[in-house]
């Protein structure tokens, strides 16, 4: 009678292998098998018009933070890295600041309608996260180079002789990756603020708690996780971002993305392109990291 | 101010804020829709309504070359991923836990979690020493790729339906002498063919809306219509983009919304 | 036993343990139990007691760990659920949500490979039975929780199954519902003739319904019998407690004439007890009693009277009323009377009153 019990469920687990084998051998072939080829080039030597020499070097990785005189060899820290590395970190950062902004009040906007209504608001914040980044990006483009529609505007209306340079600035980066992925930062406080009981606002309230203090020390306690998910949801897609800072930095404005595309270009070096990845997606992984701690904390709550 | 009753759920300035951010959501979008009806070729003045701009879209070589490759990728590479999806699905909800689920789950999301550029230099490496070894450069590796990204797009809607599937409706059939092949075609697959829809409609956008990982994998010649706008940027623009974007915004915004019913059809 | 009535179910020996190791959970205990044809038998016991394991391995939708499962002297548990002549009602219907209710009930024929034609003719057969041939063509989600129900038994019993299953069939409705639907379950199995398997932590529900009883606790039968025979003369402590009101008291065994003994009491004076099936108690021994507490009167303290105590709490119920007594060993005692018309001899809180017993109220449990 054991062996019955116990055959079904191997021939049940060797059935859901089985099943689910396809899938992983595509995804080990176009997803996680090249991302151990990226490791293994990050430690090969340059080639000389791209590609790589099959000889160990460790050169890749220190050009991620050092750079080499051309003429007297010396090692300094590479600036241009770093500055872009910084440039990085902050555009990421102000745009999260910027998303929360604008992210927060919206949540509570959408959780605090009538149910019926409620799903269209949710909808109308979901269609733009699902139509085209680069179309979206474009039409910001639009609106702000200097002969698009608010310079041209305003010219008309005479507040500006000379249209306002937006476009190609840190601005303008900032300002596309806010408008990019603000749902990203809506989704998820709402689900933690649709969970949020309303009889806890009003027992607040009851006890001589003011507006802002229920906001305080109520609301925002409760639906912290889904701010720290919200925050991390849209910091590390702005981290990696290419196509937004490519179209409104107009190529001066670099970012870690444009800066691995470069090597792997212009760069001719793919060993530091590869470690600039890695590197990229060691930060990236550690984010996610928080972010499914702070999921995990929202479950609990739920 | 005073005589209107407390309100419990109101915080000053909330509204306006969200009112401000669905602005600035739709503002661009919409003007961007609107210009592409301008009879003149500028961006930002309106000189008159006009569909010329679609006629030189759909006139456009280019355009009509990089539109067709834009759907067939995407066809492909949406039914091949909802296809292995749905049997991942199938095997990750319908068992107990077997050891190497949770990395399973961690390989099938990972696309999802890894930025593109990172998986697109990664493929950009691999797909050249595969062209330079095979001498194959077709689109079969665009599809291939794309297919990878998608699963898990596909994969997700379709997980969910499972889980919220009540198994005794399985266990039931299996009850009224359903072998489990007839179980599975006469119970589960068509209580499950809403998710499998809406994974495929969502594979399908996600295809055709790629440009980062296109553009490293693609070889020379095969443009979409993402890469096909993208380089097309650096050029003086005219409303013809505005175009393309709009035809592009139609068929996301169909698509999605189809999804969003799907997804929201009860069990 | 009856060895003339032919046995449906024979389950022997059955022991279920899920998990392994630490963790391991023993849902069911070595049970026995055999279950004749055309019996509605009823599994009692409240949730976590192993009931529901047991329908599911009668079912097949688990294996036993050890022990066998016997469909008419045939060991079946090596058979997949499809290929059991044994259906189930669930406890949630589990109607497939995506098929008509004339669908669902020709579902278990349209698999069996029977002609369309018998199908049709079988799930309009059904419908009759059920009362539901205006709604054949609705949706499930369309009808009522009562009609689920309906329908979930129409379709169980549209393949005519040899035994019939049902796990908490009538939790998910409301009471006046829930009444109804007992009759029609009773009415159903004497139509059909299948033998039904009940299982339900209603003991209301098992005494009306049942031909027999097995009360189950922690994955063990406890006792198996006529609603009476576990009613009346409950053989454990735990089977006495979960059936019905009870007084446990300890009294002193005194002579032992077969089914029956002598007891002393503790007020000291002696009474008659019915003793546990099989069992040949010596005389001396301290043994757990039971009364029921609608098979004693009350009256002044005399002879006449077995025990007596102090009323401290009288409550109306309509039909009937409830005495709390303090018995002098400070026992809580209670009794319950009928309301009449003609009005009994009221007592009133703080009196002594006497108790009389009824004959065969005394009732000795196995420890």
């Amino acid at each position: 009678m054991a062996t019955d019990a116990q055959t079904a469920i191997v021939g049940e687990i060797r059935r859901s292998r089985l099943l689910t084998l396809p899938a992983l051998i595509v995804l080990f072939l176009a997803a996680s098998g090249p991302l151990l080829v990226v490791l293994l080039y990050s430690f090969l030597t340059a080639g000389d018009y791209g590609g790589v020499k099959w000889a160990f070097s460790t050169e890749g990785w220190q050009s991620v933070f050092l750079e080499r005189d051309i003429f007297d060899d010396t090692v300094s820290v590479a600036d241009a890295h770093l500055s872009i590395f910084w440039r990085s970190l902050r555009l990421s950062l102000m745009t999260t600041l910027l998303s929360l902004a604008l992210g927060f009040p919206t949540a509570y906007f959408i959780a605090t309608q009538p149910e019926k209504t409620r799903n269209l608001w949710l909808f109308l914040i979901t269609i733009p996260f699902w139509t085209n980044l680069l179309i979206r990006t474009f039409a910001i483009m639009e609106v702000i180079r200097n002969r698009g529609i608010v310079n041209t505007a305003l010219m008309k209306l005479g507040a500006i002789a000379e249209p306002i340079q937006m476009l190609y600035t840190d601005f303008a980066i900032m300002l596309g990756m806010t408008y990019v992925y603000l749902p990203l930062m809506v989704l998820p406080i709402y689900a933690s603020m649709e969970k949020l009981d309303f009889r806890l606002v009003e027992a607040g309230y009851d006890l001589y708690a003011t507006r802002w203090r229920v906001l305080r020390r109520i609301i925002l306690p409760i639906v912290k996780p889904g701010i720290i998910a919200g925050s991390i949801l849209v910091f590390v897609p702005s981290l990696g971002a290419y196509v937004t800072p490519r179209v409104l930095g107009g190529g001066k404005n670099l970012m870690l993305g444009n800066l691995i595309e470069l090597q792997f270009g212009q760069g001719r070096n793919w060993p530091l392109g590869s470690a600039l990845a890695i590197t990229l997606l060691v930060i990236v992984m550690i984010a996610l990291l928080f972010y499914v701690r702070a999921a995990q904390k929202g479950g609990e709550h739920g | 101010m005073a005589d209107r009753p407390f309100a419990i759920k109101r915080q000053p300035g909330f509204a306006t804020i969200a009112l401000i951010c669905f602005v600035m959501l739709y503002a661009p979008i919409i003007t961007l829709v609107v210009y592409s009806f301008n009879a003149g070729s500028s961006i930002a003045i309106w000189e008159g309504f006009s569909l010329r701009w679609y006629a030189a879209a759909w006139e456009n070589e280019l355009v009509q070359d990089a539109a067709i490759r834009s759907l067939v990728v995407a066809v492909c590479a949406s039914l091949f991923a909802t296809t292995l999806a749905t049997m991942a699905a199938l095997g990750t909800t319908r068992t107990r836990p077997y050891r190497g689920l949770t990395a399973t789950y961690a390989m099938i999301n990972q696309p999802l979690m890894v930025p593109e550029i990172v998986t697109a230099v990664a493929l950009l490496i691999v797909f050249a020493v595969f062209k330079q070894t095979t001498g194959y450069d077709g689109l079969g590796l665009l599809i291939l790729a794309h297919t990878a990204f998608c699963i898990p797009f596909a994969y997700l809607p379709i997980r969910a339906r499972l889980e919220g599937m009540n198994l005794s409706l399985e266990t039931a059939a299996a009850d009224l002498y359903a072998t489990p092949w007839m179980t599975f075609r006469r119970v589960t697959l068509p209580l499950m063919w809403p998710g499998i829809l809406a994974g495929a409609m969502l594979a399908f956008v996600i295809s055709l809306d790629d440009v980062v990982i296109t553009e490293f994998v693609k070889s020379a010649g095969q443009e979409t219509l993402p890469t096909y706008m993208l380089g097309q940027l650096r050029r003086v623009i005219t409303p013809e983009i505005n175009a393309i974007s709009t035809a592009l915004l139609a068929i996301s915004i169909l698509m999605v919304t189809i999804f969003f019913f799907l997804n929201r059809k009860k069990m | 036993m009856d060895n003339d009535e032919k046995t449906a179910i024979d389950v022997d020996g059955v022991s279920k343990i899920f998990g392994s190791g630490p963790d391991a959970v023993h849902a069911l205990d070595d049970v026995s139990v055999a279950i004749r044809e055309n019996e509605f038998f009823t599994l009692l016991g409240p949730s976590g007691c192993g009931k529901t394991t047991l329908l599911r391995l009668i079912a097949g939708f688990d294996h036993p760990t050890a022990g066998h499962i016997r469909l008419h002297g045939e060991n079946i548990a090596h058979l997949p659920p499809y290929k059991r002549p044994v259906n189930t009602v669930f406890q949630n219907y589990a109607l497939f949500p995506h098929m008509t209710v004339a669908q669902n009930i020709g579902f278990g024929l349209e698999m069996l490979g029977k002609p369309k034609r018998e199908v049709a003719a079988s799930v309009d057969e059904m419908l009759s039975l059920v009362q539901m041939r205006d709604l054949a063509n609705r949706q499930t989600s369309q009808i009522s929780g009562g009609q689920q129900q309906r329908v979930a038994l129409a379709r169980a019993l549209a393949p005519h199954p040899k035994v019939l299953l049902l796990d908490e069939p009538l939790s998910a409705l409301d009471l006046k519902l829930r009444k109804e639907m007992q009759i029609e379950l009773k009415r159903l199995q004497s139509e059909t003739g299948i033998t039904f398997i009940f299982v339900t932590h209603d003991q209301e529900e098992a005494l009306t319904m049942s031909n027999r009883i097995a009360v189950m606790s922690a994955g063990k039968i406890l006792q198996i019998g006529t609603p009476r025979e576990v009613y009346d003369h409950p053989a454990e402590r735990f089977v006495a407690d979960f059936i019905g009101e009870t007084n446990f008291l300890t009294a002193t065994l005194q002579d032992v004439e077969g089914s029956t003994a002598t007891v002393t009491l503790p007020s000291g004076k002696p009474a008659r007890a019915s003793l546990p099936s099989g069992t040949h108690p010596d005389a001396g021994r301290q043994v757990s009693i039971v009364i029921r507490p609608e098979h004693v009167t009350l009256a002044l303290p005399s002879h006449e009277t077995s025990l007596t105590g102090r009323l401290e709490d009288i409550v109306y119920f309509g039909t009937d009323t409830h005495y709390r007594l303090r018995l002098a060993d400070d026992t809580l005692f209670i009794a319950r009377m009928q309301n009449r018309r003609d009005g009994e001899a009221a007592f009133d809180p703080g009196a002594e009153v006497g108790i009389v017993l009824a004959d065969g109220a005394v009732q000795v449990l196995r420890d």
